[in-house]
């Protein structure tokens, strides 16, 4: 993993007005990695990433987002950055294969347009209005013309939101493909599934302040003891559950004592606190 | 604060080739000009009615005048006049309504298509309907409704010029006040419909009651079809109606300074 910088942010803060929706924030993106921003709603990951995007103005603090600061909105930055946005319209009455060639158009060293048709899923509806499209194929859509720049770096705000699972699955594939094509992502997500499978390092934020920061691994691991949950089904099928910090021991015990006792044990599984138990535990309201 | 700020590595880009120069300003607003007239011939029905329904109000108001020729000569330029306002103004307070609220001006900011290009690109979609609408009026003026070919292009030319850029820019300040794009119509109407009857579209202005007499000599629809009037039927020289044209171009800063001002990329949160 590069230890370049292709994103950098020190001591962010947005106001509106009186309320201050994003207090100070510090994180980095490195080149060539996901990077996973987590929060609830209302928590400041869109104005953050609006600010990083070039949306926004900040109220206060240093953002470099490729060697640039995007609230310049310079021509040069924004050739390098690819958005794909929920909230983002396109023309009704032109097909995806000329609307991909428009915005090829933009860009200094686009991507070839049939490539990018292919890479998104999108051929067979080449010539198709994109009005006639799917909802599914117009967010495919939505990643074709971020794509089509050839960008550096992608921003990708809840890529799969309305996705049937075998949608998602290709969507993930697509994401560790821009990965494999040496691109920076940002992703922004609410499936924490998701940001498990995707990210190298996640920031989870809340109320305008980034809780913790780190590979989703690890970050189970530093919040308080190494708790594994042990499960298992015991011989009248009721499921259930035990803490430990010792796995091998418990384990030991538990089977040595269904052995004696000839009781067959079922389901049995060790499990560390997922991305989603500590999402779920910082964000909780106090 | 620190003492350094903070750096990022630039990227290379993920090509061998060399680093490519940007596209240029004025290729990008000929490409969206193409492609705006483009997708306006695809929807056939609203092209359709862009053209029928100047050519409609000249057919009904030349039928009921036909035998008098002070009127048409009146009715031609009005209806040139207003021609120009539906095809810039009201259009383009649509538009540019509509690509706000549906996203799209939010997705061409995420590019690195200069704004202006962009905006030039839509503004040539809009004033190519109206050079049309106005080719398509002086020549069914000429063949139907005995009003020569038009005594001074040139003044004809500048006038239309003035009366687009005009009420493009006050069309696209009006869609900065409408919220969405169903209320459109609505705001849109309540300029458009008071405007057309008040600055003599259909009668001579100068036969307007006293009251209205005041407000039409505001309004810059007025003059612009005093300015047509002469340059197409009554043969007074530009020099004649600078004047009008003073009061267009008056309007025109203002238009302006209010499109540019209240501009917004984004969806109303509401």
């Amino acid at each position: 993993m590069s230890t370049e910088k292709a994103i950098e942010v020190r001591g962010l803060r947005k106001r509106y007005g009186q309320l201050e929706a994003v207090r100070g924030i510090d994180f980095s993106v490195h080149v060539g990695e996901v990077f996973g921003l987590l929060g609830p709603n209302g928590a400041g990951k869109t104005t953050t990433v609006e600010i990083l995007e070039g949306y926004r103005d900040r109220s206060e603090g240093d953002v470099r987002v490729l060697g640039h600061d995007p609230q310049q909105r310079g021509r040069e930055l924004r050739e390098q950055v690819g958005i794909v946005l929920q909230s983002t319209g396109i023309y009704r009455h032109v097909s995806v294969r000329e609307v991909l060639k428009h915005f090829a158009a933009m860009y200094p060293h686009p991507r070839d347009v049939e490539e990018v048709i292919d890479l998104a899923g999108l051929r067979g509806k080449e010539d198709a209005r994109t009005r006639t499209l799917s909802g599914g194929q117009l967010r495919r859509l939505d990643f074709a013309l971020a794509l089509i720049g050839d960008p550096a770096l992608i921003f990708l705000d809840e890529p799969t939101t309305g996705f049937d699972p075998a949608a998602r699955r290709d969507a993930w594939e697509t994401v560790r493909q821009l990965k494999e094509l040496g691109k920076t992502v940002v992703l922004t997500t609410h499936y924490l599934d998701e940001a498990q499978a995707l990210a190298d390092r996640v920031a989870i934020i809340k109320d305008g302040r980034i809780l913790v920061e780190g590979a989703p691994a690890d970050l189970g691991a530093g919040a308080g003891a190494q708790n594994y949950t042990v499960s298992w089904r015991n011989g009248s099928g009721t499921l259930n559950q035990e803490e430990t910090d010792d796995p091998t021991t418990f384990l030991h015990e538990l089977t040595s004592r269904a052995l004696a006792e000839g009781v067959k044990l079922d389901a049995i599984s060790v499990t560390r606190p997922t991305l989603e138990d500590v999402y779920l535990q910082l964000t909780a309201d106090s | 604060m620190s003492a350094t700020a903070p750096t990022t590595a630039p990227v290379q880009p993920t090509t061998t080739a060399p680093v490519a120069p940007s596209p240029s300003f004025a290729g990008l607003a000929w490409r969206q000009y193409r492609l705006e007239r483009r997708m306006f011939w695809r929807n056939p029905s609203a092209a359709f009615f862009n053209f029928a329904l100047p050519l409609l109000f000249l057919a009904m108001f030349g039928a009921i005048f036909s035998s008098n020729q002070k009127n048409l000569n009146v009715i031609v330029p009005g209806i040139a006049g207003m021609s120009v306002l539906s095809t810039t103004f009201s259009a383009l307070a649509y538009n540019m309504t509509f690509m706000r609220e549906q996203g799209i001006l939010k997705r061409m900011r995420g590019t690195p298509v200069p704004s202006g290009a962009y905006l030039l690109g839509i503004a040539g979609n809009a004033i190519t309907n109206t050079f049309v609408q106005i080719v398509l009026i002086t020549c069914a003026g000429k063949v139907f409704f005995g009003v020569d070919w038009p005594k001074d292009l040139g003044e004809l030319i500048v006038f239309v010029v003035a009366g687009v850029i005009c009420f493009a820019s006050l069309g696209v300040a009006l869609s900065h006040v409408i919220p969405n794009y169903e209320s459109a119509s609505a705001y849109v109407n309540a300029i458009f419909l008071p405007v057309i009857i008040i600055s003599g579209v259909f009668y001579d202005a100068n036969n307007a009651p006293a009251f209205l007499d005041g407000i039409a000599e505001a309004l810059p629809l007025t003059h612009l079809i005093d300015g047509l009037s002469g340059a197409m039927v009554k043969g007074t020289s530009l020099g004649d109606n600078l004047s009008s044209l003073g009061v267009i171009v008056g309007w025109m800063i203002i238009g302006v300074f209010l499109a540019v001002r209240g501009f917004s990329w984004e969806q109303r949160r509401n």
